[in-house]
């Protein structure tokens, strides 16, 4: 066979730091600090010590950069310094703060770095290093990839100790008590003699100091909050439905827009007819933007009627009308002149001895459909462009509306909202463009635009197609080798493309979620083949992980079970990493596997590693005269530390619930270019009557701090349809599940 | 037309068959009730009229009868005076994004009134029209317990 483009680990260095500009850049410039934002325009008696927290003598602020929609990150940022801080919950106000290069995040960087989380090698690390440099200078502040926590751990608790140390020098020049007799509680620095000064208080005394630079963190055993149960701090206002998300922001003088954009995305208008809809009542305006038009009017509702009576002619999309079309792009991939990257080969797959197995899997387009649709207020005047709206990547966002609007990148004033639900939709920018594009039209007047559900489906960038090709070998009972071929579109390139971003190399989410188990297989090759660019697609929950890791465990499982072998048993066998044999262990404790069954009843394991989280997921189902159903889900999952136990158990709860429902319920499909699906009532994903009892067991055997938003998912597909095999001697290769099956 | 929510009257001027769901949002600016599918398939814009619990995006204002109570989410309770439902909701922490969850302390508040002491199965049906995106069924079940235990001891 011919060249092999095999991943080299220079070639991709240097792709990756031209993804940063094309520039060699210096270690120097990575190292240097970004100055810290709150300094600018602190009043008297303010005083802030890094960028993450500001003290005035009314309050306390806690600037919580992560985007929140729903993982709980404000509380879990804030609680990280407020452990060093000591300040108890009640004692600060938060703020998401304003886009800024200091709120960079570091851990973004490691996913895609092509070493596998547990390769802990000098030159992964050092790798690490690097990228994380790399995100420093794109700016990179950002949400996603489950980073929060990794990026969060250290250097928030790093900067409550900064402002505890800092706070009791402060006290100490102010009083003359030297500051080993100082120490720090509930917000107050207390004195020897038991009086105590609030931090409210010391704010003009630290605004003359230079923070403290040289503090050591606390030891885990004398946390007071990590690790405990927490109160999330949005819990009051999302119970009592007076949180603020960015679709309820009132801004004086709004008005309410909606858009009709073409449906076979990226496609253009040909025509429109708006004369009925200029008749209807609240209408103010109707105008082209780009791929569509836009209504304004004074009431959302109107502007939706009135979209509805436009008569549009739509251009066709710019990829196949068609979903057979698609399948067979993907299916025509395999070949060597579209081979992304060969990412294993361990031992020698050719030679390996015992009995063959071939199948063939398919993963489809799912879409995101947070129950929050896509909307932004955008007002836009000479020289400001003011944006209300909920966003993971706040520089990004000032530097695509600044493109729309004319306006410089640091002229647009972003105002961060809870998040309705993102599962990736709100990394994307096109809401937020064709809003700039509306209020650009409408100079003074804040503009509020809101997707209908139809818009928002029809303009959803789903997660992408891959199909999987797998042969393995296996003797007396044991897996001998596993070569599995993957062939998707690449959803990062897709994704980049759309804010002008060429990203060279090889797509690692291609086939994460299988390349990076950590499994000690004698002969595993794992190869990833490019398809060409379909229809427009973006990260869903856990990336490329849902659909390759079905792919690599349901594979596994078939091999497992044509050698005869115990699913469980020969998963901890072949596991080459202590910390996720430990997780397996733990599941298969739970679940109490190998317990007898009824004849209707089967249990299923999968194992997938996503961004660094071994996880174990064990589902048990019985077959009804009804169809299939799932009575209980024991999870296991390592994130080397819990933030907050009830949080925790929460997340991971749903995102084995996001994993089955979705595998089980929901694809998009096209046709004539647009996305047959129209509303929750085709693309439902799970309902509460389907919800399983779950267990969830989160250990702290890895040594970093790991995310927990999306490593739940990946292997919830491939332990059903094990489950379902092991029930009923079924073998499901595609998802969704119910084209094949009934459930209950 | 006059419209009484969560106690107050309100006139409003709109078209007979605007929703009840944009004369509480865009109109009397009450936006703790949500819009997410706009055909009744999550239960987000849940409200209850006399005490029911109705989809307001598929209930034209126009057809509440005069003198008819509406209550929304802000009108259940609030921070400082929770309904049984949000104390249970905030001690099983529920809500993840939370968009969904006025709408489901909206269902569950209705599903009490009838029931004081529903079944897993029970909640499932009554609750199985509000969907949460995020999945925090588990503890919408709990939480639902819990309520109606509060509620048995009030």
């Amino acid at each position: 066979m011919g060249a092999v483009k095999t991943i080299t680990r220079r070639g991709f260095l240097v792709g990756s730091l031209a993804v940063g500009g094309g520039v060699a850049f210096g270690t120097f410039m990575a190292q240097r600090p970004y100055e810290n934002p709150l300094q600018a325009g602190l009043g008297s008696g303010e005083a802030s010590f890094n960028p993450w927290v500001h003290i005035s003598p009314e309050k306390i602020t806690l600037i919580t950069p992560h985007a929140d929609k729903g993982q709980g990150v404000v509380s879990s940022q804030a609680a990280l310094i407020a452990e060093e801080l000591d300040l108890e919950f009640g004692q600060f106000e938060i703020d998401f703060g304003k886009p800024d290069p200091a709120y960079y995040n570091t851990a973004m960087a490691e996913e895609g770095v092509p070493f596998m989380s547990t390769d802990e090698s000098v030159v992964a690390e050092t790798m690490r290093g690097i990228m994380g440099g790399v995100m420093k200078l794109m700016q990179l502040q950002g949400t996603g990839g489950s980073t929060s926590m990794p990026d969060s751990f250290h250097k928030l608790r790093y900067a409550g100790a900064v402002a505890r140390e800092t706070l009791k020098l402060a006290a100490s020049n102010q009083t003359g008590i030297p500051v080993d007799q100082l120490t720090t509680k509930d917000g107050a620095v207390h004195l020897p003699d038991g009086t105590s000064l609030a931090y409210t208080e010391l704010g003009s005394a630290a605004a003359g100091v230079e923070s403290v630079a040289r503090v050591t963190l606390r030891d885990p055993s004398e946390w007071r909050l990590i690790g405990k149960p927490m109160q999330r701090l949005d819990i009051m206002g999302k119970s009592t439905g007076t949180t603020t998300y960015g679709i309820d922001a009132d801004v004086e003088g709004m008005v309410h827009a909606a858009v009709m954009i073409n449906p076979c995305k990226g496609g253009p208008m040909k025509s429109f007819d708006d004369s009925k809809a200029r008749e209807m009542r609240g209408v103010q305006d109707i105008f082209e933007i780009t791929g569509g038009i836009a209504v304004v009017a004074d009431n959302t509702w109107r502007a939706f009627q009135a979209a509805n009576a436009v008569e549009i002619e739509w251009g066709k999309a710019p990829y196949p009308d068609e979903q057979a079309q698609h399948w067979e792009a993907v299916a025509a991939s395999f070949n060597e002149e579209q081979l992304d990257s060969e990412w294993r080969n361990d031992g020698d797959v050719s030679a390996a001895a015992g009995d063959s197995f071939s199948a063939e899997y398919k993963s489809p387009y799912v879409a995101h459909q947070p129950l929050e649709p896509m909307n932004a207020i955008v007002c836009v005047t000479d020289d400001k462009v003011e944006v209300w709206t909920g966003h993971q990547m706040p520089i990004f966002l000032q530097q695509q509306v600044a493109a729309v609007t004319g306006h410089t990148p640091d002229q647009v004033v972003f105002h961060n909202h809870f998040i309705g639900g993102s599962f990736g939709h709100r990394l994307e920018f096109d809401y937020l463009k064709q809003a700039a594009e509306i209020a650009v039209k409408m100079p003074g007047t804040p503009v509020k635009m809101t997707y209908s559900r139809e818009v928002d489906f029809a303009q959803d960038f789903p997660r992408h197609i891959s199909m999987a090709r797998g042969t393995s070998t296996f003797e007396d009972g044991k897996v001998t080798s596993i070569d599995l071929s993957i062939a998707a579109p690449s959803v990062i390139g897709s994704q980049m493309s759309r804010i002008g971003v060429a990203v060279p190399g090889p797509d690692s989410q291609i086939s994460a979620g299988a390349w990076n188990n950590p499994y000690a297989l004698e002969n595993f090759r794992m190869r990833a083949y490019r398809a060409p660019e379909l229809g427009p697609t973006s990260s869903w929950r856990a990336v490329g992980a849902p659909g390759a890791g079905f792919f690599f465990d349901s594979f596994l499982d078939e091999t497992i079970h044509a050698a005869g072998a115990d699913p469980m048993e020969e998963r901890i066998r072949l596991m080459g990493h202590d910390v996720s044999r430990k997780v397996l262990e733990a599941a298969a404790e739970m679940s109490n596997w190998g317990a007898p069954l009824a004849p209707n009843q089967g249990k299923g394991v999968a194992f997938v590693e996503s961004f660094g989280v071994p996880t174990a997921e064990v589902v048990q189902v019985t077959n009804t005269e009804w169809g299939i159903k799932i009575d209980q889900v024991w999870i296991a999952l390592d994130v080397g530390t819990v933030i907050d136990p009830v949080n925790f158990e929460n997340l991971v709860q749903g995102g084995v619930i996001f994993g089955l429902g979705h595998a089980m319920n929901s694809e998009i499909t096209y046709k004539g270019g647009m996305a047959e699906q129209t509303n929750y009532h085709q693309h439902e994903a799970m309902r509460i009557w389907q919800t399983p009892e779950i267990t969830v067991k989160g250990m702290e055997n890895g040594h970093k701090v790991r995310g927990v938003g999306e490593p739940p998912v990946p292997p919830a597909a491939p332990a059903l349809a094990n489950a379902i095999f092991a029930a009923t001697g079924q073998r499901l290769r595609e998802m969704p599940f119910n084209k094949f099956i009934d459930f209950v | 037309m006059k419209l009484t929510v969560n106690g107050n009257e309100h006139e409003v001027d709109v078209e007979d068959d605007m929703p009840l769901l944009w004369v509480l949002r865009d109109e009397l600016k009450l936006t703790g009730t949500k819009y997410g599918c706009g055909i009744a398939q999550c239960g987000a814009c849940t409200v209850h009229v006399d005490g029911i619990a109705v989809r307001s995006c598929q209930l034209a204002a126009a057809s509440v009868e005069e003198g008819s109570e509406i209550t929304t989410i802000e009108g259940l309770g609030s921070p400082e005076a929770l309904h049984a439902v949000q104390e249970a909701w905030v001690e099983h922490q529920v809500a993840q994004c939370g968009y969904c969850q006025s709408g489901q302390i909206m269902q569950a508040a209705s599903l009490l009134e009838d029931t004081t002491e529903p079944s897993d199965e029970q909640i499932d049906i009554v609750m199985g029209g509000n969907l949460c995106r995020c999945g925090t069924y588990p503890r919408i079940r709990a939480a639902v317990h819990t309520a109606a235990a509060k509620l048995r001891e009030a």
